[in-house]
C-alpha cells in the first residue's frame, strides 16, 4: 500500500504537469487567437459582473481552440485532484491512521485542500480559469518539492500526536492553510493585473492580459482569506495550544512552529487591517497578503528544516 | 531657512487663524501623537514590527525554550553571542523591545477601541435613520408600485414583516399623509470587532498575570521508592516561579514513581508511554497513572510527562573495600535511546584510619548506556527497548574538580580538570569498557566497579497556569467576535407610502418605493433586497 501510495504520488504530479501544459497552451493558443482576445479585451475593459463573463467564455468555447484546451486542462486538473485523493488514501491505508502525521504527509493533505478550493471556486466561476496555469504551477513545484525534500516513510504515530486535540489541531491549520495557500493565486494576478491595467508591460505584467478584471481577484483574494483566518485563528491559536497543554504542559512556549504561525496570523491579521483601511492602497494590502503566503512557506518548510524545535513531525524527515 | 524667518511665518499663521484660546504646545503634541499612534497605519506598523521582533525568536535558540542549545551556542560563537546576549536575542519574548512593541501596540488597541465602544453603544440605542428623499439614488431601489391599504396601514404591515426578519425598523409619519419605514440590521458586525479587540486585550493580561502568578519546574524522576521529590524549588533541576509568587507560596505535594511503562513499534517510535505514581497530597497519599497527553492534574499544579531514559545502577567498592552505590540517569541523544551521563563518586577511597579524604582519590565513569547494541558492536544504539543492554565506559582519578564551587554539569566531567591533569584516565587509551548487566570490572588499583542493572526514568513538567481560563475563554470569545466581524454585514433599507388617490377603492391604495443601502461590502445584498421588498409587499406565499 506504501508503494502504491508513492507511485500514486509521482503520477499525481505528472498529472497536475500535464494540467498545467494545457493551461498554458490555452494560454499561447488565446494569445493568438483574434476572436479570444477581442473577447477577454471587451471582459477586461467592462470590468463586467461574472455572470457576462461566464456566458461569454461559453460562447466563445466553441471557436476557440485555446478554450477547449482549456476545458481539457480543467479536466486533467479534476483527474490529478483525484489521483491526489488517491495518494493520501492509500498513505492513510498503509499507516492506519489519518495522513498528517509528518512533514511530507501534512504538506500532500494542505495541497490537496488548496486543490480542492481551486476546482470549488472555479465551478462556480468559470472566468477565472486562467488562474489554472498559476494554480497548477505551484501544485507541482509544491508537490515536487515534498516529495524530494521532505519524503518519509510511512511510520506510525508518536504518541504525543494521538490525541483529539492534535486531530482537530491539525485538520484545521490543514484546511486553512490550504485555503490561504490557494488565495495566494488570485492576489498574485491581482497585482499583475492591477499592474498590466496601468500599463506596464515589463515581465510578468503581460500575463495580466488574459486574466479576469482586476475588482474580481481582488475581492476573491479577500474573501478566501477572510474565510481561511478565523479557522486558521482556531486551528493555530486555540486548538493548537490546547494540546500543547495537555501534552507539554505549557499553552504556548515560542517553539519555532509556534513563532512562525503567530507571525502568520499577525501578517493576515495586517493583511485584513489594510484592507479595511481605506486610505491603504488594495495593492499595499495585497502585498501583505503575500508576504503571509511567504511566511506560511516557511512554516511550512523553512521551519521544519532548518529549527529544531517539540513538534515532533517536524524533525521526523 | 533661518531662525528669524521660520519665526516670521509662525507669527503670519498665528495671525492668520483664529486666537487660539489654549495654545498649549505641549498638549498639542500630546493630542496630536495620541491621535497618531490609534490611528489605523501606527496599528498596521505596530502589528509588522510586532511579526518581524518574532522572528529572531525562532532562528536563535531561546532560554526559555532549550537553555542547554544556548550554551551551545555560546560556545560554538564566543564573540558574537555575548553581544546578542546583550540586546536579549535569547530572551526575545522577554525582551524590552518585544515587550515595548507589543505594549504600544496595545495602547494603540485601547484609544482605538475605547471610543469605538461608545460610539457602538450610542449607535445600538440609536434609531434607523429616516429615509432619504430619493430612494433611486441607492444601490438597490424597488420602483414605486401601488398596493391596496392605506399608508398607515402598509407601513405597519412593512414594519411588521421586517422585524420578523430580525431588522430594526422605525416608523415615521410624513406631511400629506406620508409614511416611510427605515430599518438597519447587521449591528453585530461591529460588536462582533469590538468583542474581538477587547478579547485580544483580555488574552494580553491573563497572558501577563499568568506571568506573574504562575510556576513551573522541571524535575528528572527516577523510579523506586526514596527516590521520589517534593514541591519545593530546591528539588527541582529547573524552575522559574512568576514575579509574584514566593517559593512558599507552592503547593504541597510529593511524587514518587512507582513504575515506568514504555512500548515501541518495531520500528523503534514509541507506542505508548505511561507513569504510575504515589501522590501525596497533605498526607492524603493516592496512586495515580497518567500519560502523555493526559497530564496528572493536582490541586494547583499540572504534571506532564515529557520524556524518559534509563539510569544505570552502578556500585563501586573502593580500595578499603566500601562499597557505595548510585543511580544515574544517562540522557538519551537519539530515538533509540543512545544515552550519555557521568558516574561520580566523590568520597571513596577515604583511610578508615585517619578518615582523610584525599582528593587526587576521587574516581568518575563516563560513557555511553545502549539499551541495544548491534551487531557491529557500534557506539551507538539499535532500538530503544533494552534488548541487548551495555554499558560503555571510561574510568578517570584524580579530583573530580566537585568541591571548586562551580556548579558543573551532572551529565559530563568537568573537561578543564581532565585538560590540567589533575583528573587521569586509568582505563587505557583504547575502546571504551563495555559492561553487561551484572558484570564487574577491576580497575588498575584493584577497585571495582559493577553494572547492576538499570532503573527507568520520567521527566516531568510541573506547571501552574492560574490564569489559563482566563485566556482561553479570551481566545474563544475573540474568535467568536472575529467571525461575527468578518462575516457581517450591515444594511439599510427604506421604505416610502405614499397615498394614492384613485376613486372608489374601498380602504385607500398605497404607492410603495423602496431603496436599499450596504454598509459594508456585500455582494448578496441585491438577493437579499428583493427577498426583502417581495416579503413587505406580503407576496411572501406566493413567491
Ligand atoms: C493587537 C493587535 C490587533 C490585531 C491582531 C487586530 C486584528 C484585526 C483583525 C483580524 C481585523 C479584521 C476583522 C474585521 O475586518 O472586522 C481587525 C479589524 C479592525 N481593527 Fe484591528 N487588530 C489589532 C489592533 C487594532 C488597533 C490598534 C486598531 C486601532 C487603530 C484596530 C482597529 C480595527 C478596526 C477599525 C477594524 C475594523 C475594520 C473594518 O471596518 O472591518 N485594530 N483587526
Amino acid at each position: 500500500m506504501a508503494e502504491l501510495s508513492n507511485q500514486l504520488m509521482a503520477i499525481t504530479v505528472l498529472a497536475y504537469l500535464a494540467a498545467m501544459v494545457c493551461f498554458a497552451a490555452e494560454y499561447a493558443f488565446g494569445n493568438r487567437s483574434h476572436i479570444g482576445r477581442a473577447a477577454a479585451r471587451e471582459l477586461v475593459g467592462a470590468g463586467g459582473p461574472p455572470v457576462t463573463a461566464r456566458e461569454a467564455w461559453k460562447d466563445e468555447a466553441v471557436t476557440d481552440r485555446g478554450a477547449l484546451i482549456g476545458r481539457i486542462g480543467v479536466g486533467v486538473n479534476a483527474l490529478a485532484l483525484a489521483l491526489h485523493l488517491g495518494t493520501l488514501v492509500t498513505r492513510s491505508v498503509a499507516a492506519d491512521r489519518m495522513p498528517w502525521g509528518n512533514m511530507y504527509e501534512f504538506i500532500l493533505s494542505v495541497s490537496f485542500v488548496g486543490s480542492v478550493v481551486w476546482l470549488g471556486v472555479l465551478s462556480r466561476r468559470p472566468a477565472i480559469r486562467h488562474l489554472g496555469l498559476f494554480v497548477t504551477l505551484a501544485m507541482v513545484v509544491l508537490l515536487g518539492a515534498n516529495g524530494l525534500i521532505a519524503y518519509t516513510p510511512v511510520g506510525p504515530l508518536v504518541p504525543a500526536l494521538n490525541s483529539y486535540w492534535y486531530v482537530i489541531h491539525v485538520s484545521t491549520i490543514i484546511l486553512a492553510s490550504g485555503i490561504l495557500l490557494f488565495g495566494a493565486v488570485p492576489a498574485t494576478l491581482f497585482l499583475i493585473k492591477s499592474g498590466y491595467d496601468q500599463g506596464r508591460t515589463r515581465f510578468p505584467y503581460p500575463l495580466g492580459r488574459r486574466v479576469p478584471a482586476a475588482e474580481t481577484l481582488e475581492r476573491l483574494t479577500f474573501r478566501l482569506h477572510a474565510f481561511a483566518f478565523p479557522l486558521f485563528t482556531f486551528g493555530a491559536l486555540i486548538a493548537g495550544p490546547l494540546w500543547a497543554e495537555a501534552s507539554w504542559g505549557r499553552y504556548w512556549g515560542w517553539d519555532p512552529k509556534e513563532v512562525w504561525a503567530f507571525i502568520s496570523w499577525i501578517v493576515y491579521a495586517g493583511y485584513l487591517h489594510a484592507r479595511a483601511t481605506p486610505s491603504v492602497k488594495r495593492t499595499t494590502a495585497t502585498w501583505i497578503a503575500l508576504i503571509g503566503f511567504a511566511t506560511m512557506l516557511m512554516n511550512l518548510f523553512g521551519v521544519n528544516l532548518f529549527f529544531e524545535g517539540l513538534h515532533s513531525y517536524a524533525n521526523a524527515g | 531657512m533661518t531662525i528669524k524667518q521660520r519665526t516670521a511665518v509662525q507669527d503670519r499663521a498665528a495671525q492668520d487663524a483664529p486666537p487660539p484660546r489654549r495654545a498649549n504646545p505641549v498638549w498639542a503634541f500630546l493630542r496630536n501623537s495620541w491621535r497618531q499612534l490609534t490611528s489605523m497605519r501606527t496599528a498596521l506598523v505596530l502589528l509588522f514590527l510586532l511579526a518581524i521582533a518574532a522572528i529572531p525568536g525562532s532562528v536563535l535558540p531561546q532560554r526559555s525554550v532549550n537553555i542547554e542549545r544556548v550554551a551551545g551556542y555560546f560556545r560554538a560563537h564566543p564573540d558574537l553571542a555575548p553581544f546578542l546576549d546583550r540586546l536579549g536575542m535569547f530572551d526575545v519574548y522577554a525582551s524590552v523591545w518585544f515587550a515595548a512593541v507589543y505594549l504600544l501596540l496595545f495602547t494603540s488597541l485601547v484609544g482605538c477601541v475605547a471610543p469605538r465602544l461608545l460610539e457602538h453603544f450610542r449607535a445600538l440605542r440609536s434609531v434607523p435613520p429616516d429615509a432619504p428623499k430619493r430612494l433611486d439614488r441607492l444601490p438597490q431601489h424597488a420602483p414605486a408600485a401601488d398596493q391596496a391599504g392605506e399608508p398607515a396601514a402598509v407601513a405597519a404591515t412593512v414594519a411588521e414583516s421586517l422585524r420578523k426578519r430580525l431588522w430594526r425598523a422605525r416608523l415615521r409619519e410624513h406631511e400629506g399623509g406620508v409614511w416611510t419605514v427605515g430599518a438597519e440590521k447587521g449591528y453585530l458586525k461591529e460588536t462582533g470587532n469590538l468583542l474581538f479587540h477587547v478579547a485580544l486585550l483580555a488574552v494580553l493580561i491573563g497572558v501577563g498575570f499568568g506571568a506573574w502568578y504562575g510556576w513551573h519546574g522541571n524535575r528528572l524522576l527516577v523510579e523506586g521508592k526514596d527516590r521520589g521529590f517534593c514541591n519545593a524549588v530546591t528539588q527541582y533541576d529547573e524552575s522559574k516561579l512568576g514575579a509574584r509568587v514566593g517559593p512558599e507560596d507552592l503547593p504541597t505535594f510529593c511524587l514518587e514513581l512507582e513504575r515506568f511503562s514504555v512500548t515501541f513499534q518495531p520500528t523503534g517510535q514509541p507506542k505508548t508511554f505511561g507513569a504510575t505514581v504515589l501522590v501525596d497530597e497533605d498526607g492524603k497519599e493516592t496512586t495515580r497513572d497518567f500519560r502523555v497527553n493526559h497530564p496528572l492534574r493536582l490541586s494547583g499544579a499540572t504534571v506532564s510527562l515529557i520524556g524518559h531514559g534509563y539510569a544505570p545502577m552502578l556500585r563501586y567498592t573502593d580500595r578499603f573495600g566500601r562499597q557505595q552505590t548510585k543511580v544515574v540517569p544517562f540522557l538519551p541523544r537519539d530515538g533509540m535511546f543512545t544515552s550519555e551521563g557521568v558516574a561520580t563518586f566523590p568520597d571513596v577511597n577515604i583511610d578508615p584510619k585517619t578518615d582523610r579524604r584525599d582528593e587526587n582519590l576521587q574516581v568518575g565513569f563516563e560513557g555511553v548506556y545502549l539499551p541495544t547494541v548491534g551487531d557491529d558492536n557500534r557506539p551507538t544504539s539499535v532500538f530503544p527497548a533494552e534488548n541487548n543492554p551495555v554499558l560503555f565506559l571510561t574510568a578517570y582519578r584524580g579530583n573530580l574538580g566537585v568541591d571548586a564551587g562551580v556548579p558543573g554539569s551532572v551529565y559530563s566531567l568537568d573537561r578543564g580538570q581532565i585538560a590540567t591533569g589533575k583528573l587521569k584516565r586509568v582505563s587505557g587509551d583504547g575502546r571504551p569498557h563495555e559492561l553487561k548487566p551484572g558484570q564487574a570490572w577491576t580497575l588498575d588499583d584493584g577497585t571495582k566497579l559493577e553494572f547492576l542493572g538499570t532503573k527507568r526514568f520520567a521527566t516531568l513538567a510541573v506547571r501552574d497556569d492560574p490564569t489559563l481560563p482566563v485566556v482561553l475563554a479570551g481566545a474563544v470569545l475573540g474568535l467568536l467576535g472575529l467571525m461575527a466581524s468578518l462575516y457581517g454585514r450591515r444594511r439599510r433599507v427604506f421604505f416610502r407610502m405614499s397615498p394614492l388617490a384613485i376613486e372608489g377603492a374601498p380602504g385607500g391604495r398605497t404607492v410603495m418605493e423602496a431603496g436599499g443601502l450596504p454598509r459594508t461590502d456585500y455582494p448578496g445584498f441585491a438577493d437579499e433586497f428583493r427577498g426583502v421588498v417581495k416579503a413587505a409587499r406580503g407576496d411572501e406565499g406566493t413567491a
